[in-house]
């Protein structure tokens, strides 16, 4: 165990260098040796709107995510949730139709900025998708490769010090240590899913986005899953998604809840009810709808 | 009432339980009745297909009736062997090289020699002086390269050379199997027939032996205008040329652009504009590439395609270059279209998944679209150059040669192609020809086979490569 936490607590400045958001190393060590509530978060959305062609999927969403925290994002299905997690590291760009208005903060740095790279961004806010998706390459190569192509600069030795590093910590590697060069494929569900958390993990990003990840694993690769994400708290930042409410109050520093509602033209567009510290939000939630949904009474 | 409205609901919707078995039986049967038609569709594929084949190999085996000209047996006898006990094959190959000598011009054997000395130690045709001056002559004979013709070589030239067999008439493979006499009999009216056609010989000079037209023999003999030597090796040579300059052109252009088209492009007025083109341009006839092909390869591109650019001298456009650009093409929209479509058939969470971890557009592309799209965009691709194989039409344009026996040598030689062989020949009159068309196609078919095998082996390798 030591060992893989060695191998991933290698500084992001050994990476290649950031052109565009030059001061944001810094920024953020400084941001990490004192975590703070109030100040400026490692990503930030101000009035952020996502559009798929004319249909408004959310609307006005303004959020804070901390450094070093896990924020849940909650609510009914079709809110927007994907849409919003996609939208903090522009994977929404992938879809042609898609456009996001207002600002999403990275480090203080608009990621829409004209200029800005997406690949950079990705790169520094890693996603783990809500249908697992692992590459038709061999289990080793579906870890190996996200590390080559960002310039992964270290020998054989250390590649499978990195990907059993990753395997270990999405709690695969057992499952998987004698058949390294198999398909990604062959694995089940759930392990396919643990596959593309380790993948996500082993390029070593800033913040890891992830959308329902434990939502094919059994209540022991959950747990493992969320000991996971408790453990790379200490050097980085998580978003999840889910619809279990025990795993965001478990897990989750803040949580957000999101609702959806018929907008005058009729279309269903999500929205930010609240986001607050998550014992907060399930014990003593501000809005009427917040309590209704996490206690049942929704719809 | 609560309880009563559902049953009411299964009344009133839904078969009663008599109703339903009939209407399983009908759904069933009509089950069965379709099956039935799908396959007598099949059937009819497989006959159609069937008849095809066996009309080529039918024509490319069988009887024929040879008049020789001089018999063997007199041959033997004139060099005082006993006929009845030897047969050329038994005589080595001093004593072949004899009769041969003793029968051909001294300029024909000249020839020969030249293409390939008799003996590591002796000449045979030249004297030696000679055959020193044209060895070190600009443009030496092949013969000089050394080699020497085998025993079986200088048995078929004297097949060829001496013995001299002229093929009156031939038989197809069904009818020399289970007719014979009825082709014999023919053979025998015509003489009755037409006498003045085969003078001075007789019907008592017929011989029957059995032939195959296609054989090792017909593919590395090349063209003649006597059938019983012809061969198809300058146009299989061309067809292969013509296969990969079809193929070094059309792949990586026709790949490139599908990527682009698919990967990159932006659904703009442009780009829409381009692709409907291309979609259209794979149904334009295959004339229409060759007019292309000949207005601009032939005619405007004539420095490039003879290679007078580079130094090498066709004497016009009408080369390989221009038939294998001009197939290429062809060849492009289908390739194009076809890798479209396997690139767009591999699922977006791939890109997603690539992207997701900071690998570029590119990057993603190449390592994890290609190559779950390069089965489907191979699987296309043989399809388009095994019609382009095929194409006769755009390389009569282009100036496929009518008649060459001189190998192809490069991309800026003249050429003919299997199809222009195959075409020309079917429209000689004489009968032998006719199953020399059957052979050449045969030839062609077998050509096909290999590319599509090897198609199909670089397919599963990448297939197997993923799952
Ligand atoms: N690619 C897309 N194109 C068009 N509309 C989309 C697309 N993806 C999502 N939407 C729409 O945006 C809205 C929000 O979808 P989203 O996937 O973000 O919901 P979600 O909260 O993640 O739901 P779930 O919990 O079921 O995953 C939905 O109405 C959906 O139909
Ligand atoms: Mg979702």
């Amino acid at each position: 165990m030591n060992d893989t936490t060695e191998t991933l607590s290698v500084d992001t400045a050994d990476m290649p260098p950031d052109p565009t958001l030059t001061a944001a190393p810094t920024a953020m060590k400084n941001a990490r040796e004192t975590p703070e509530e109030a100040g400026p978060g490692v990503i930030e959305t101000k009035n952020m709107d996502v559009f798929y062609g004319d249909f408004k999927a959310v609307a006005d969403v303004s959020m804070n995510f901390a450094f070093n925290e896990i924020s849940a994002l909650i609510g009914p299905s079709g809110c927007g949730k994907s849409t919003v997690l996609r939208s903090l590291n522009r994977m929404n760009d992938l879809i042609p139709t898609a456009r996001t208005d207002g600002e999403v903060l990275y480090h203080g740095a608009n990621i829409y900025a004209p200029g800005v790279d997406p690949v950079e961004i990705r790169r520094r806010i890693g996603m783990v998708f809500q249908k697992p998706n692992p590459f038709p390459k061999s289990i080793f190569d579906n870890i190996a490769w996200g590390a080559k192509i960002n310039g992964f600069k270290g020998s054989k030795a250390d590649m499978k010090d990195l990907v059993e590093g990753a395997l270990r910590q999405a709690a695969l590697w057992d499952e998987v240590k004698d058949k390294l060069n198999e398909s990604g494929l062959s694995l089940s569900g759930g392990q396919q899913q643990r596959l593309c958390i380790a993948r996500a993990v082993a390029t070593q990003p800033d913040v890891i986005l992830m959308d329902e990840p434990c939502s094919a694993l059994d209540p022991i690769a959950t747990l493992r899953i969320e000991e996971l994400m408790l453990e790379l708290k200490e050097n980085y930042s998580i978003i999840i998604v889910t619809h279990n409410m025990q795993q965001a109050a478990r897990v989750s520093d803040r949580t957000a809840f999101f609702n959806v509602e018929l907008d005058t033209k009729g279309q269903r567009t999500g929205y930010l009810v609240e986001f607050s510290p998550t014992d907060q939000l399930f014990t003593s939630p501000k809005e009427k709808a917040t309590e209704d949904y996490i206690t049942g009474r929704f719809g | 009432m609560t309880t009563t409205a559902p049953e009411k609901q299964t009344r009133d919707y839904f078969p009663t339980e008599d109703e339903y078995q009939k209407l399983l039986g009908r759904r069933t049967r009509f089950g069965h009745t379709v099956r039935l038609t799908l396959l007598l569709m099949l059937t009819i594929a497989v006959v159609g297909l069937g008849i095809l084949l066996y009309t080529i190999i039918d024509d490319s085996f069988g009887l024929v009736a040879v008049i020789n000209e001089n018999e063997p047996e007199d041959i033997l006898a004139a060099y005082g062997y006993d006929p009845a006990t030897t047969t050329l094959n038994d005589l080595n190959k001093e004593q072949l090289v004899e009769v041969l000598a003793g029968s051909v011009s001294s300029g024909v054997g000249r020839r020969l020699e030249r293409d390939q000395r008799f003996f590591e130690d002796r000449l045979v045709f030249e004297t030696q002086e000679k055959w020193d001056e044209v060895c070190a002559s600009d443009d030496p004979p092949a013969g000089c390269d050394g080699g020497v013709r085998s025993k079986g070589n200088v048995v078929d030239l004297v097949q060829e050379r001496v013995i001299r067999p002229d093929i009156v008439a031939a038989s197809g493979l069904t009818g020399s199997i289970l007719n014979p006499d009825r082709f014999k009999e023919k053979v025998q009216q015509d003489f009755v027939d037409n006498p003045d056609n085969y003078e001075p010989f007789t019907y008592e000079d017929v011989r029957y032996t059995w032939r195959a037209w296609f054989s090792w023999k017909f593919i590395t003999s090349p063209a003649s205008d006597r059938p019983e030597i012809a061969g198809v090796r300058t146009a299989v040579l061309g067809s292969i040329w013509l296969v990969i300059i079809t193929v070094l052109f059309a792949v990586p252009v026709g790949v490139g652009a599908a990527i682009y088209l698919e990967e990159f492009a932006r659904p703009n007025r442009i780009n829409d504009l381009i692709q409907t083109n291309i979609n259209n341009l794979a149904g334009v006839p295959s004339i229409i590439y060759g007019m292309l092909g000949l207005a601009v390869l032939v005619r405007i591109l004539e420095p490039i395609t003879s290679g007078s650019l580079f130094g090498e001298g066709a004497p016009n456009g009408r080369t390989i270059l221009s038939a294998g650009l001009t197939l290429g093409l062809l060849t492009l929209p289908v390739v194009i279209i076809s890798s479209q479509e396997a690139i767009r058939a591999v699922p977006n969470s791939l890109r997603q998944a690539g992207m997701g971890l900071g690998a570029t557009k590119w990057q993603t592309v190449r390592s994890q679209v290609l190559p779950v799209a390069i089965p489907g965009i191979l699987t296309g691709t043989i399809l388009a150059v095994a019609r382009a194989i095929g194409e006769t039409a755009p390389l009569i344009l282009v100036g496929a040669a009518g008649f060459i026996t001189v190998s192809p040598s490069g991309p800026f030689s003249q050429f003919t192609a299997l199809p222009i062989q195959i075409f020309q020949w079917t429209s000689l009159p004489q009968e032998e020809w006719r199953h020399l068309a059957a052979a050449a196609s045969l030839v062609l078919l077998v050509l096909l086979l290999t590319l599509n095998a090897a198609a199909v082996l670089l397919r599963n390798r990448y297939s197997r490569r993923l799952t």
